[in-house]
């Protein structure tokens, strides 16, 4: 056991390529997956939180719902997209990092659209008389608002981050786990786990651990100093 | 330029909910004395001051200014002001960016409004950071920057202390010598006597009386007026 730690820290110590490569691979699918589902995410969750619209409700719950989805789920349904006689077969995207991409990407939008739906419509509440008083409407309200509140959407993204990086349902069966070509951490650690290579596992899931430990304490560090700054 | 005052409330009424907040009411405001809205918590002060204001849609019934001038002809300061999260300053030119003021001129009208509410020194400070005092004297200062015709003022003092409320009164007389049009929501007898040069008097959605303040204060017409002076509760 000490023994397969050990190995874990070296690998990931001396800068082992396979294990950094994997690395790469999982950073480069979620960070993509993440970008997209807050392109996607941000204006969905604004245009709810500010819109009036039969529906909005039922939306807001839908919404909310879906931020629980099993990732395993998620992988089916983009699978039965992307297979050879699905709709999107066509694409051959099956078991390539793009299809990793759109999958987490699925997964992800909900969470980040969903948080930033609240935090627009607490700040809307608050700020909607004051910019109709001032004559800001429509459009630059919508960009005053979202900028004042920019660190809160960075928890959202970040939050969104989190939740990619450390599933494995997804990527798993719309990936394939393919040796080279869609092995990501999460992934590789089920795999090693129930071959029995400990220390790669070990020291994929410490890099794992890092990460999400960092990219907590950067989303804390941000919004405390803006807090500071900005009130 | 010609002036939007005076304004015109005609057979306004306000309903939400199926409750009937604003009875409908014929007024006219003209230019010159400062008016004070007063009137007992929910009698509807807020509502039709946000009616004059444009923040709300009559249920009923047309407000009409004499001309529809642009819209930082008006300004408002809110019981709570809302300030944006960036410096006094940078608060102060947000509002005249959105006035359509050249950029140019915005640095020097939003430091002499700075100025005018004494908080030259926290300029650079987050607006958020400031006590509840320095905010309502900066929502002045962002209304001061403007040169409004006329200045909507909702119980501006009622969450402060009689220090920083001395300040307030202040600023909005100096309003007053400017020229600006006061109109004002208050439960405070003594802000309206000290403020004001007419009353109207707000019960239960109605306008019960308008009187110029001398006459007002010491004998109001109505019995409920005559109760809210003598601080008894108008419906006991």
């Amino acid at each position: 056991m000490l023994e397969a730690i050990l190995g874990g820290l070296r690998l990931v110590a001396t800068l082992d390529l396979r294990l950094w490569e994997i690395v790469a691979l999982s950073l480069a699918v979620s960070l993509s997956a993440v970008a997209l589902a807050t392109l996607l995410g941000l204006p969905l969750g604004a245009a709810i939180a500010v819109g009036r619209f039969a529906g909005r409700q039922a939306a807001i719950v839908v919404l909310n719902a879906l931020m629980g989805l099993p990732p395993v789920v998620v992988g089916l349904f983009i699978y039965l997209l992307l297979s050879r006689a699905g709709p999107l077969g066509e694409l051959g995207l099956l078991f390539t990092p793009p299809a990793m991409v759109i999958a987490q990407t699925v997964l992800v939008l909900p969470i980040i659209a969903a948080l930033a739906r609240q935090a627009v419509e607490d700040a809307w509440r608050e700020y909607e008389e004051q910019l109709r008083s001032l004559g800001v409407d429509g459009l630059r309200g919508a960009l005053t608002v979202l900028w004042d509140i920019r660190f809160s959407l960075l928890t959202a993204v970040l939050a969104g981050l989190g939740r990619a990086s450390a599933e494995v349902g997804a990527v798993m069966i719309v990936g394939g786990n393919i040796d080279g070509v869609t092995r990501v951490m999460t992934t590789t650690i089920a795999l090693e786990t129930s071959k029995g290579d400990l220390p790669l596992a070990l020291g994929l899931g410490m890099v794992l651990i890092a990460i999400v430990l960092a990219l907590n304490a950067a989303a804390h560090l941000v919004k405390a100093a803006a807090e500071r700054r900005y009130g | 330029m010609s002036g939007i005052l005076p304004l015109r409330l005609e057979g306004v009424s306000f309903a939400a909910g199926g409750r009937t907040i604003i009875e409908p009411l014929t007024l006219t405001l003209e230019a010159g004395a400062s008016t004070i809205i007063l009137g007992a918590n929910g009698a509807g002060k807020s509502v039709l001051m946000r009616l004059m204001h444009g923040l709300l849609a009559p249920s009923t019934g047309r407000v009409a200014w004499s001309n529809n001038g642009p819209r930082w002809r008006q300004a408002m300061v809110f019981q709570r002001p809302v300030m944006l999260r960036r410096s006094a300053l940078a608060n102060v030119l947000y509002a005249l960016d959105a006035a359509g003021v050249f950029a140019a001129d915005r640095a020097r009208s939003a430091r002499e409004a700075l100025a005018e509410v004494g908080l030259s020194h926290v300029a650079e400070r987050p607006a958020r950071v400031l006590s509840g005092g320095e905010q309502q004297r900066l929502a002045l200062a962002r209304a001061w920057a403007l040169h409004p015709e006329v200045l909507f003022l909702d119980e501006p003092t009622a969450n402060l202390d009689p220090g920083a409320t001395h300040e307030i009164e202040n600023v909005i007389r100096a309003f007053d010598a400017s020229g600006t049009k006061i109109v004002m929501s208050t439960h405070s007898l003594g802000q309206a006597r000290r403020l004001g040069d007419e009353v109207i008097y707000l019960h239960q959605g109605r306008v019960l009386e308008r009187a110029p303040i001398e006459r007002f204060f010491p004998q109001p017409a109505s019995p409920e007026a005559t109760a809210f002076v003598k601080g008894e509760l108008p419906w006991a």
